[in-house]
This record gives structure tokens, sequence and C-alpha cells, in this order.
């Protein structure tokens, strides 16, 4: 963990110049001061609910468009822009497989394109052995297909054998299974795990779903409204969560090892709306819905705790002042 | 089904426009042909659609007037689709400052009052041909497909398919061409087809107002001559065929479109594809 991360996003925010319904100009600040590194054969989770700025993350490691603060780092170095080289390191995969791959272009196309973008022998038996790699055979049979001719479980796998051709050392999924059915998500999962072992990818797993996380993760972080509020070791966040709301996250996933009716949430609690994000609330973004907010949550937003196993969250709840008492 | 009954009427069409010339030898007849003994003989006999009042045959001109009027109406498509593709995908895919100035002269163009300004610059222009009055409405007539085509590049060039293709490095002309550019083709062809039709209706409709070469003959003029003539005489053999040809076109390019829309829009279910391509070969 102490090695330098391949990529690295380093106090980044990002804010949207948008409208609103009425034409308004508005700001959307959908990430803020957010720190997140990527380690070579580790799996990072990155969990929080939908409009928490997971995607924006991502495709600012990607390079989709600048950061409006902070810097994001290729081993080290900061990167200036998405130019070849940086392609050829990380890539992403999208959310939606049905809407990833070109309609009109054969399964091949998209990873003959790929090799040859990056200078990779592009033969018939290279492409064959990218299918092989995602476990689509008969791999000449599926080099030949269409896209409406597969499955959404079997495009996901080409999206990811398109990433993997150009031979990245970091791969960004930005919820890659939450699309497709139920029976085949393992598959997927176990696919990106494999990535990890066998070549030593650095892996960003975005989801919503903190079960899919504890499988495959090594590392969870937990976004709340385009603020990071918790991080660390995957067992560590996720059976002692530090901060309220991934307390409530894990709350509010179905574990059938956790025994129900130990939350500090009420219902209404859980149901509570995130934010809006053009005008957020001041502090720590979770404290109109948090039971424990306190004064200093709502003007301030909470330094970092570490802990000793690893984890560390931004809460006033665990920030120790000269004048406390530490907590128990 | 309707698309190829469009095509087969486009084809055809198109086909005697080629062979015209060779068609009217063939049956010994030719437009400027004199038959002084058949002056406005009705259908019938030497003259299958009759004859017109100066003694030449009706079929003989429609054929010959065939090759100019799809002259005028694949000319002005061509030049308006060009220019509606350039102007409309260059201002989708690049945005900002290209975006603003073509969008503009686009603007421009689909203010400007066209058949006023045709019938000006066709006044000006010494013998108005085909090919004249296809340049004319070329120039003049790309703007709507434009618009189109630039909205519908801005949301492509934002879609996911196109967005992976460009994290991997790939280069905007292969992004323009092989990724973006044939989801365009449905509406690609359909404005081209609406581009002929309207070239080919405002070449008669200035023939109508007498802008037009004395000696070529277009379906156009045809009906303008019979107009003079014709329908104070009751000669419907004279007027009916070229008109009817207008009008199959007309439906033809109809035809093709509705099946465009109904191949492009339900989103590319599997069948549609099949169709697709049959449509678009
Ligand atoms: N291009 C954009 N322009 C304006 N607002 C955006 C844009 N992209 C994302 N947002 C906003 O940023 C917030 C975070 O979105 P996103 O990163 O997609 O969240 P998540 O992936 O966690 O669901 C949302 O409020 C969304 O509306
Ligand atoms: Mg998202």
């Amino acid at each position: 963990m102490s090695d330098i991360p391949i990529l690295a996003a380093e106090d980044v925010t990002k804010h949207f110049e948008s409208r609103d319904g009425v034409g308004r100009h508005v700001t959307v600040r959908a990430v803020e001061n957010v720190t997140l590194r990527l380690h070579r054969g580790r799996i990072a989770a990155l969990v929080g609910e939908s409009g928490s700025g997971k995607t924006t993350l991502a495709r600012l490691l990607a390079q989709f468009y600048p950061v409006t603060s902070g810097r994001i780092l290729l081993r080290g170095e900061p990167v200036t822009g998405p130019d070849r080289r940086f392609a050829g390191e990380v890539q992403l995969v999208f959310q939606d497989p049905f809407a990833s791959l070109n309609s009109l272009r054969r399964v091949e196309h998209n990873l003959r394109r790929a090799l040859k973008l990056h200078a990779h022998p592009a033969g018939d038996e290279h492409v064959r052995e990218l299918l092989g790699k995602v476990n689509l055979t008969p791999e000449a049979e599926f080099a030949r297909k269409l896209p409406h001719e597969l499955s959404g479980g079997q495009r996901q796998r080409v999206a990811i054998a398109r990433a993997l051709a150009v031979r990245p050392s970091v791969l960004l999924g930005d919820e890659p299974i939450s699309m497709l059915d139920v029976s085949i998500r393992l598959d997927v999962l176990n696919l990106l795990a494999r990535l990890r072992d066998e070549e030593g990818l650095a892996l960003l797993y975005i989801t919503h779903d903190i079960a899919s996380a504890r499988y495959l993760s090594d590392d969870v972080f937990v976004m709340y409204a385009g603020q990071m509020v918790e991080g660390g070791p995957a067992e560590s966040v996720i059976q002692e969560p530090k901060h309220p709301y991934t307390r409530l996250l894990v709350d509010s996933s179905p574990d059938p090892e956790r025994a129900a009716g130990s939350s500090a949430f009420t219902a209404a609690e859980k149901l509570g709306e995130p934010p809006s994000l053009v005008d957020p609330p001041p502090g720590c973004r979770f404290h109109p819905r948090c039971p424990f907010a306190r004064d200093e949550c709502r003007t301030e937003f909470p330094p970092r705790t570490e802990f000793p196993d690893g984890g560390w969250t931004n809460c006033w709840l665990h920030v120790t002042r000269p004048e406390d008492t530490p907590t128990p | 089904m309707k698309v190829r009954v469009g095509i087969g009427i486009i084809a055809f069409f198109a086909v005697v426009a080629v062979v015209g010339p060779w068609l009217n030898d063939l049956m010994g007849i030719g437009p400027w042909k004199i038959d002084y003994d058949a002056i406005s003989r009705p259908p019938g006999g030497g003259h299958l659609l009759g004859a017109t009042s100066q003694g030449t045959d009706v079929l003989a001109q429609v054929i010959a007037g065939t090759r100019n009027s799809m002259v005028v109406g694949a000319l002005a498509g061509v030049i308006g689709i060009v220019l509606a593709v350039v102007v409309g995908v260059t201002a989708g895919f690049f945005g900002g400052r290209i975006d603003a100035l073509l969008s503009f002269l686009t603007n421009m163009f689909l203010v400007l009052p066209v058949l006023p300004l045709t019938l000006i610059v066709a006044g000006y222009v010494q013998d108005t041909g085909p090919v004249t009055i296809a340049l004319i409405i070329g120039l003049f007539g790309w703007a709507p497909g434009a618009r189109t085509l630039r909205a519908q590049t801005l949301s492509l060039r934002g879609r996911d398919f196109v967005m992976a293709m460009r994290m991997l490095g790939e280069t905007r002309t292969r992004l323009i061409f092989v990724e973006v550019l044939p989801h365009l083709a449905g509406w690609i062809s359909a404005m081209f087809l609406h581009l002929v039709l309207g070239a080919v209706l405002a070449e008669a409709g200035l023939a109508f107002l007498g802008i037009s070469s004395a000696d070529t003959v277009s379906w156009g003029t045809i009906i303008d001559q019979a107009r003079q003539v014709a329908l104070l005489n009751g000669m419907w053999w004279w007027f009916v065929p070229p008109g009817l040809c207008i009008a199959l076109l007309g439906t033809a390019t109809g035809l093709v479109n509705f099946g465009i829309d109904e191949v492009m829009n339900p989103r590319l279910r599997t069948a549609d594809i099949k169709a697709m391509r049959k449509a678009l070969a």
C-alpha cells in the first residue's frame, strides 16, 4: 500500500456549469475535494447512492473532462490531458453495455481498433485471444457478431475486452454489473477479480450495492453528495462503519449474516433524500439526514480521522478535540 | 415493401433518364420531330401518348424530359446533401466556435426567402439550363438538412459508444466517418430524396414561370407549354403524363422516407437492422 499509486485523484473538485429548469445558470457541485488512489493488483470499490458523484469522479480519473481544481496523477506524474499514452494506461468500462458498443459494428471491429491504435498486433488470433480472456467462446463466432446478437452480459464482456486490448494498467468500472441480469452478475465480478489477480490491474469498481463491494474489493470508499466520507480496507469499512452514512448504507443492504433491527436509523431517516448539489448544505452534506448531527456538522466539513485498522473517516463524531475525552 | 416500391419507381426514372434518347430512337420518335399530320392528335396510332399542338410526340418529350428533370434533381440533391453533411456534421461534432459559426451560416440560409431569391438569380443568369437550376436549388436548399444533422451529430457524439472509442484514442476522422456517420445514413438518404423531389418540383415551378432555357425539355417545360394551349382545348394527354411523372416521383420518395423512418425510429430491433441494411444497400 505504501508504493506509488498508479492512478490517483488528489483533492479534486468538479463543478459543472449548467442550466436549471427555467434556464437560469447554475453550478452543480458534483465532486468536492476528493482524494482517491488506485494501486496495482487491488480493487477499490467506490460506493454511494445515485447522484453522489461516482460517475463524475471516474470520468475525471479517465480525463473525460478537466478537473475544476486538484490534480490527477498517473504514476505520480500530473496528467495533462487525454492523449494516446494515457489511453494506453487507463480505460473505463461504462455502466450501460447497450449504449457502449456501436450497434452497426461487429465485435471484432471494436477489438481490432483498440489493438491497432496502441500498436499491438491485431490479427484474428489476437482478437480471439482477447475474447478468450473474457470467456466469450467460441471466440471466432463471437468476433463476427453484432451487438444486438449478444446478451447484456456478453456485451459487457466485449466492452471489457476492448478496454483490455490496449493493455491498460488501470481499469475503471462504472457500475459495470448494475444493468446486467442478476444471474450473470457474479460471473462478471469474478472476471474482474481474475484480472486483478492474473494481470495485476488496478481496478476501480463503482457500485451502489455494498454487498458486491464487499465480495469483490480490497478497499472501500464511500461518497455522499460529492464528498468522500469514509474509506479503508473493505472488511473494516463494512464490518465497523465509522460514518453514520456508511452505517445507513450497510444497514439498508440485505445481509443474512447480520442481525436485523440493530439500526440506529428510523425508517423515515432511511428514506431521506440526497441533497441538491446546486445548493448543497454547508459543512458535512449529510447533516440534514444524520441523527447524530451537531452544531459543527452544519458549518464545517470535518477533518480526517484515521483508525488503527487502516480505515479513516471525515466525521465530527470521531474528531478528538484537545478539550474532549477520547471517544471510546 | 413500401421501400421497394418506392425504390423501384425511382430506379425506373433513373433508367429512363440514362437510356431515354436511345429509347426514343428505338421507337423512331423524337422530342423535336414534327409530324404535321398529327397536330393535337389524342393518344393512339403512331403517337402512343398523342401529340402536341406543334405536332411533336408527347411520349418522346416526356422521355427526353425525364433526363433533364432527373439531372436537376440528382445534381441539386448531391450538392445540397454534401453541403448539409459537411456543415451539419462538422458543427455538431466539433461544437464550440466552429459550431457557432456554422450554425449562424445555417440559420442565415434558413431564413433566406428561397423562392424569390431563386427567381432573381435565375433571372440574372443567362440561359437557365438544368445545371444552373440544380446549382441554385442545391446551394439554397441545404440548410434545413444541416440543422437536423447538426442536432443528430451532437447527440451521437456524446453517446457512450463514441466516448468509448474516443477513450481508446481513436482519431477524430475515424470517429466521424466510422462511428458517427453510418448512424446518420437513414437521415441522409431521406434528406437526399427530399432534396431531389424539391429540386424537380422547383425546376417545374420555374419552367412554369417561364424561367428555363427554350431548347431544353423537362417535365416542367412540357407542362408549361401545355398550360398555354392544352388547358383551353382539353388536350389532357399533353399535360397529364409529365404531371403524373412528378406525382409518381413524389409518391416514391414519400414511400422510401416512410420506410426509412420505420427502420430508424424504433430503436434497432433485430429485424430492423436487417431491414435497414436492405434499405440502405
Ligand atoms: N455534464 C454534467 N453537467 C451538469 N451536471 C452534471 C453533469 N454530469 C453529472 N452532473 C451532475 O453531477 C451529479 C453527480 O452525478 P454522477 O457523477 O453521475 O453521480 P453518480 O454516478 O454517483 O450517480 C448529479 O447531480 C448530476 O446531475
Ligand atoms: Mg453513475
